[in-house]
């Protein structure tokens, strides 16, 4: 009789554990998707070199000098290879990587209709005198582009080979943008499983009838929620350690700081994120509104905490709010751990912020919580 | 509290939700081992009624008893006692039938021998390693009614167990309770609105509509009721001027 196997906490972990792993969906967009959003983000950001502009060019000749020849086109006629209109150069460099550049001659309507649909980044006005450049100003891929096509015009294409020796690329690990995307994908998916898993979990069964029917027994509220938090946290630390392995034998990411701080700030984030799940699910029925209120709590956290671009690019006077955000906390301090070498010391503030959130988060939940 | 011979005792109790008045000042009373009918259209205030019973709604007014205890109090108590099935209950998908009901026995600390004998008296061994979305609806309404056998409930509380189901999956239900009615000292309040699940099961039918109680009693006291009726259909329709099914 007193064997765990009988007991309840035992019983209600494993059910909970086995719905879990018995769907195979879960499977893949809990342990598959996170990896391979990963390998895409990684591959198409690290890798070296590989500048690619499209530019389109356009013949501007005044009518009283229909037989001289622009300037750039003249030049790529010469020296790019050209396959139908248009013309394509690589312009080597062992420290920047090649840039290739394909010219796309056309006429004006045309180029602007390019642009639009961003095909390509500049509109080059060729002329016999030189080169005008239209583009956006704001746009870091078209001024690369004006860059290098002008250095080309007036250059040519050994102007990009050349001055290597000022050049030094950063080889220190934990500078890649890899390696701000791993600890930030690990912050994520704490987020998503927890939120997805726990809440719309206690929504669907709330709807189902199935939570009114448990309390109908002499089972244990406490238990119910622990054992859900409990299943769901060992297929979060699973995840995340799946995760970090590919990231570690694929990419080499590192965590040059303390293992036990981010032990623990594993922990403190997935205590977080169960307490604000318990909050978003202590009342609703309808697995509809259930949807819409995670999503509502999720997005803009996936948004602006900085998981793939960092917060900063935000305007100043949202930084302090972005900066309390739990899932900007969980991704940051992640990243301090992984890549700046940080210590327990460095991160013990943001554990106890996110312990804290968790567990009010948790105490408001189970207050206004209705199991029927 | 009620020493009295009845195990449920409910008086003049009462239950609105926001403007509905779902049940208006019911009395009722049921024998230990005794097995009692709701019967009634949809909306007639039979699930909310069952529910106040169950301890999952508490009444506006009035008092409920099960033997002697009333759930404000005795919580505990009366877990131990009762045992039920909802209206629509879904059991989680991806589990067993096994795992679903050694799920529910631990929570009344019972172990895998007793799991075994009810799946035994459900007649559904051959189950037991079935995921619950794979079962049939009457299966899964004999898993619900296993569930709520598994404690040995002085009282069984089921809400339309057979809603739904085929003639041969509602009669297979209907063996499993006449078998506990020999075998055991439980009560049974059943809800349905098929009459002949009443008249098959039960020792005592009691009509509800809107909210209240129109007439109860044994089957020929009660198509006695308002001058000697043949069925309770034709008792229904001049009682209310409705039909039981609509």
């Amino acid at each position: 009789m007193n064997k765990i196997t009988n007991h309840q906490l035992y019983r209600l972990i494993a059910a909970h554990f086995m719905e879990i792993i018995r769907e195979p969906s879960v499977i893949f967009w809990g342990v598959v998707f996170p990896i391979l959003m990963a390998w895409g983000l990684g591959i198409a950001f690290t890798q070296k070199g590989g500048v690619q502009a499209k530019l389109a060019i356009v013949k501007e000749i005044k009518a009283t000098d229909q037989n001289q020849q622009t300037k750039l086109i003249t030049y790529l006629s010469t020296n790019a290879v050209k396959k139908d209109s248009s013309y394509s150069i690589v312009l080597k460099n062992n420290k920047l990587g090649d840039a290739t550049l394909t010219f796309i001659e056309t006429s004006w309507s045309k180029a602007l209709t390019l642009l639009k649909k961003g095909k390509v980044s500049v509109i080059i006005e060729d002329q016999s005198t030189g080169s005008k450049y239209h583009f956006d100003p704001a746009n870091a891929e078209a001024k690369a582009a004006y860059q290098l096509a002008s250095d080309l015009a007036a250059a040519g294409a050994l102007a990009y080979a050349s001055n290597q020796s000022d050049i030094k690329p950063l080889t220190i690990s934990g500078t890649r943008y890899v390696d701000f995307l791993i600890p930030g994908l690990l912050g994520m998916g704490i987020m998503m499983a927890c939120s997805w898993g726990i809440s719309y979990t206690i929504i669907e069964r709330r709807s189902k009838k199935l939570l009114r029917r448990m309390v109908a027994t002499p089972m244990k509220k406490s238990n119910f929620l622990f054992a859900l938090i409990t299943a769901r946290f060992s297929m979060n630390l699973a995840e995340a350690v799946l995760l970090f392995l590919f990231g570690w034998l694929y990419f080499g990411v590192n965590v040059q700081g303390s293992w036990p701080a981010l032990i623990v700030l594993f922990i403190a984030g997935n205590i977080a994120f169960s307490g604000i799940s318990i909050l978003i699910s202590s009342r609703t029925s309808n697995p509809e509104v259930g949807n819409g209120l995670i999503n509502a709590i999720v997005t803009p956290m996936m948004v602006v905490s900085g998981v793939f671009f960092s917060y900063h690019n935000f305007p100043d006077w949202t930084l302090p709010v972005i900066q309390y955000l739990p899932l900007t906390m969980i991704a940051d301090s992640f990243r301090s751990v992984f890549n700046e070498g940080a210590g327990f010391l460095d991160v013990w503030r943001e554990a106890l912020v996110l312990t804290t959130i968790g567990t009010v988060s948790f105490i408001i939940g189970l207050k206004v919580f209705k199991w029927y | 509290m009620s020493d009295s011979e009845y195990i449920v005792e409910v008086r003049k109790v009462k239950k609105s939700f926001k403007e509905v008045q779902a049940v208006k000042g019911v009395s009722l009373n049921i024998k230990p081992g005794e097995f009692l009918a709701l019967l009634g259209p949809n909306g007639a205030g039979k699930t909310t009624l069952v529910e106040m019973i169950e301890g999952i709604q508490y009444p506006d007014e009035g008092e409920i008893f099960i033997a002697g205890k009333q759930w404000k109090h005795h919580q505990h108590e009366l877990h131990q006692m009762i045992g039920l099935s909802l209206q629509e209950t879904r059991f989680m998908d991806k589990l067993t039938a096994w795992e679903t009901m050694r799920l529910f026995a631990s929570f009344y600390k019972l172990n895998s021998h007793r799991v075994d004998e009810v799946f035994k008296l459900i007649a559904l061994e051959d189950k037991k390693k079935a995921y619950v979305d794979n079962l049939s609806g009457g299966q899964r309404q004999r898993l619900a009614l296993g569930v709520a056998l598994l404690n040995q409930p002085k009282i069984l509380l089921l809400d339309e167990p057979t809603t739904g189901l085929d003639p041969n999956a509602r009669r297979e239900i209907w063996n499993i309770l006449l078998d506990l009615k020999k075998k055991q000292n439980t009560s049974l309040v059943l809800t349905s609105h098929y009459m002949e699940e009443a008249e098959y099961l039960c020792d005592r039918i009691v009509i509800m509509d809107q909210g209240n109680i129109l007439g109860e009693g044994t089957l020929p006291e009660i198509l006695a009721l308002s001058g000697g009726h043949r069925s309770l259909d034709e008792l229904f329709i001049s009682l209310t001027g409705r039909h039981l099914y609509e």
